[in-house]
């Protein structure tokens, strides 16, 4: 058993400080660990949102030691312990207090996206069919947690604070799952690229690095998405169909 | 007090599969819906489920039927069933599935393009529709998804304190929201509580810090009687190492998959005993048993899909004998299949993606090489609100429950992958009936002094220097664990009455610190008048039933007792506060579904 030395940030919207704290560290603990036992030892009204604690709910989600990380995910094994370790909140959305950020943003952001549209049912009794291969591409966007993690580094969110012209990582995701949904038939691609700002994303891949699920963020939804973007909007031939249309 | 009203025709406490559920239903009903859920929305314990959704669509083997997912269920539950209930899950969970394909979700597929379904403990056929092991994941997005989409409000992060009664109905709650501490009035005509389980009552559990028991000890507060307490799901298969992850779900499907369970000498021992309930079901050697998770029609199940209350019954015999592993559990091992399958290594992280990643992350164990310790872990409670089984209203006008937070399902035990279907079957019935209610009845009122009184005690810690709440909660947690666990007896469950008695009273003085804002110390103090109200019920209602019966397993009463074989004990809240057990009878069942268990035996 050793001790680490922890400094979380503690406070609200109208500012706040790191406090350090030590706590023993047990074989297996992770981070997450380390600050309920804080909140249960010494720091009784500490501000921290978990729920599944296996890395399924996407609720811990914090900077540890500046890297965004589900604490829940993070073993005390794979930080040094030599100097405190840094815990603070997400730095892109609003801080509610301590730990705990106001991602309401996201949910609206969610809400504004087409929702999905099935084509007709395939079959008699109301049912469809579905290749396995089909649906694989697809069951990666859907392995999303909703940790917002992704949309915590992205720089567009981080530090340009485009919130209200760019949805980010998180929903371009959402968006890909939709639009390559084998069954459905709603159109997103003019929103994509005019409300939504997906031409914002100069693909640093920061999002796919943290995403805890391992979605290729970059590669496989986003890429795709301007693909379709630039096929329909900006294609110098179908823009001049477009003209005499 | 300070305090804001929220009108809405019909509220939904809870925001996992069954309150998402009920809501959905509520909005096509045409009445206006609130929920009220303690987490973000999509957060709830159901996106923790992982094997599968249990509907007999017959899309793997046709000769799945709803009779014979009905006998299932009914024989897992030790007949202790509300057969009725048991009855329209079994025969709405196909639709409810299908629905849920309409509203986006994307489950694995069969060769023909359908959807797939998986081998689960005490299913006689593949009956579970699944997504991988992250199938509630899919489900509490597909409804969220679809739900953001259908006028409902949602107020999130927001706990209920305590609902609101106009004479004999209910009218409301009063609630709290974590943000800022601020009470909250919700006026509505009907409420459907959808709060899931009580797992945070003990110590070694699955469940997150959400579950304790708010919508039991809610119901139990109005007025509603609570049935089938005693019986308490201890899952066979949790994490046990390294000791800060104790208690994570190790998802059945490692067994459906292949996985087999083994003792320190590398034993099988799960077919040293079958239970004689299901001895024609069950395969008597290895071989048998690995051609039924390949698919093999003919062959019957290994005994590592036996039930839930068996399985974790074995392994804590195994542990206590001396033949458990190096940290206290048994073996899971499902490497082994490499022997079988040439792609065995890449076939287990496509079947089983979470676990691989869960056992790697928290326990440095790679499960495709290495066996993984397992031992039982509170998962599920069958027990709850006693519901009309057809609307899901309890004996409290107005008051409806969906959804782990309601009994009468699942009997004594409850087979994996029923939830699921549970919430979504249960969820939309109540939604429906609930919207029923509401256009039936007239508003009633709130009494501003029932919420002035549930302000002003949720407000009590705050002016005294008490005791820590998290110290409370973890000796009530010790104290279930110890006493009133997976092996139970009178001597120790009375001393688990007294125990509670004490920890009720310190409860009663506890302190907080700081202030209303996001104040973790203070929201654990007000959880934990709900958690004694279920660990006292659980305890009563358990030194009661003086049997071995499913998930009930007496040290002292080994053998089953044919009397309270006939009798549900149910849990209600007398005129003096204090807690009453009675006994109900058994409906018998009809002829018509009695023909059909005796056709399934």
């Amino acid at each position: 058993m050793s001790t680490a030395r922890f400094k979380i940030w503690r406070g609200n919207a109208d500012g706040g400080a790191f406090q350090e704290y030590s706590v023993e560290v047990t074989e297996g603990m992770v981070v997450l660990d380390a600050v309920l036992k804080i909140q249960a030892e010494e720091a009784h009204d500490l501000g921290v949102r978990w729920n599944c604690k296996a890395g399924k709910c996407g609720s811990c989600s914090a900077e540890v030691n500046g890297n965004p990380r589900l604490m829940c995910m993070t073993g005390m094994d794979t930080i040094p312990t030599d100097r405190p370790i840094a815990v603070e909140p997400m730095q892109t959305f609003p801080i509610i207090k301590d730990l705990v950020t106001d991602v309401s943003w996201n949910f609206r952001v969610k809400q504004g996206i087409k929702p999905f549209t099935p084509r007709p049912a395939d079959a008699h009794d109301g049912t469809w069919r579905m290749q396995q291969r089909d649906v694989n591409r697809v069951q990666e966007f859907r392995k999303c947690i909703e940790c917002f993690l992704c949309q915590d580094v992205c720089h567009v969110l981080r530090d340009h604070r485009k919130h209200d012209e760019f949805i980010g990582p998180r929903f371009f995701v959402h968006a890909a799952a939709l639009e390559m949904h084998p069954l459905d038939v709603a159109d997103r691609v003019e929103e994509l690229a005019q409300t939504e700002g997906i031409g914002y994303c100069n693909i640093t891949k920061c999002c796919t690095k943290v995403c805890p699920e391992e979605i290729t963020i970059t590669d496989n939804a986003i890429i795709p998405l301007k693909e379709r973007v630039v096929d329909r909007l900006y294609d110098p031939l179908s823009k001049l169909l477009r003209i005499f249309r | 007090m300070d305090y804001q009203t929220y009108e809405h025709d019909v509220v939904v406490i809870g925001a996992g599969g069954a309150g998402l559920r009920a809501a959905i239903e509520l909005s096509a009903s045409g009445v206006s819906v609130g929920v009220v859920c303690k987490s973000l929305l999509g957060k709830a314990h159901t996106v923790m489920a992982e094997g599968g959704v249990a509907a007999s669509l017959g899309n793997v083997d046709n000769r799945d039927a709803w009779g014979v997912h009905f006998a299932d269920t009914m024989r897992g539950g030790q007949y202790m069933n509300n057969a009725r209930m048991a009855e329209l899950h079994a025969k709405e969970a196909p639709e409810r599935v299908r629905e849920l394909e309409a509203w986006g979700a994307l489950f694995d597929r069969t060769a023909d393009g359908r959807i797939l379904q998986r081998n689960f403990g005490g299913h006689k056929y593949p009956r579970l529709a699944h997504v991988g092991d992250r199938t509630g994941l899919e489900m509490i997005r597909t409804l969220q998804d679809h739900g953001i989409h259908q006028g409902i409000d949602v107020h999130m992060e927001c706990t209920v304190l305590a609902l609101l009664k106009d004479g004999d109905r209910v009218v409301g709650a009063v609630a709290y929201d974590r943000e800022r501490g601020r009470f909250r009035v919700f006026h509505a005509r009907a409420v459907v509580l959808a709060t899931g389980g009580i797992g945070k009552a003990y110590r070694i559990t699955s469940n997150s810090w959400e579950y304790t028991g708010d919508g039991h000890a809610l119901a139990y507060n109005a007025g509603a009687d609570l049935i089938d307490m005693e019986f308490v799901q201890f899952h066979p298969t949790g994490m046990v190492w390294p000791p800060s992850v104790s208690g994570i779900l190790v998802t059945e499907g490692v067994r459906g998959e292949g996985g087999v369970l083994k003792n320190k000498d590398g034993h099988r021992f799960m077919f040293d005993e079958i239970p004689d309930l299901y001895k024609n079901q069950t395969a008597d050697n290895e071989e048998e048993g690995w051609r039924y998770t390949q698919g093999d029609k003919d062959a019957r199940r290994p005994p590592e899909l036996l039930t839930r209350d068996h399985v974790a019954r074995c392994i804590v015999r195994e542990i206590r004998e001396g033949r458990g592993s190096k940290h206290g559990g048994v073996y899971l091992d499902i490497a082994w299949i490499k022997e079988r399958l040439s792609n065995g290594t890449e076939h287990i992280k496509k079947k089983l993606p979470s676990m691989y990643h869960q056992f790697k992350q928290l326990a440095s164990i790679d499960i495709t090489q290495q066996p993984m310790e397992v031992g039982p872990t509170t998962h599920y409670v069958m027990g709850g609100v006693r519901v009309d089984a057809d609307t899901q209203m309890s004996n409290v006008p107005g008051l409806f429950a969906a959804g782990e937070c309601a009994g009468g399902l699942h009997g004594a035990n409850r087979l994996g992958g029923n939830s699921l279907s549970d919430l979504l079957v249960f969820g939309k019935r109540a939604g429906e009936y609930a919207a029923k209610f509401a256009k039936e009845h007239k508003p009633g009122a709130v009494n501003a002094d029932q919420v002035e009184e549930a302000a002003r005690r949720a407000l009590e810690p705050f002016s005294r220097e008490g005791e820590s709440p998290y110290k409370i909660q973890q000796d009530l947690q010790q104290t279930m664990q110890e006493l009133v666990g997976i092996s139970r007896q009178d001597v120790e469950m009375r001393r688990a009455l007294d125990e509670l008695a004490n920890l009720r009273v310190r409860a009663g003085s506890v302190g907080v610190i700081g202030n209303r804002e996001y104040n973790a110390g203070w929201h654990t103090a007000l959880d934990l008048p709900h958690l004694l109200t279920v660990a006292e019920a659980i305890t009563r209602a358990a030194v009661e039933r003086r049997e071995s019966r499913g998930a009930h397993f007496r040290e002292d009463y080994l053998a089953k007792d044919e009397g309270l074989g006939q009798v549900s004990l149910l849990v209600r809240k007398l005129g003096d506060g204090s807690m009453q057990v009675v006994r109900e009878p058994i409906s018998e069942l009809t002829p018509e579904l009695a023909k059909i268990v005796d056709d399934n035996k």
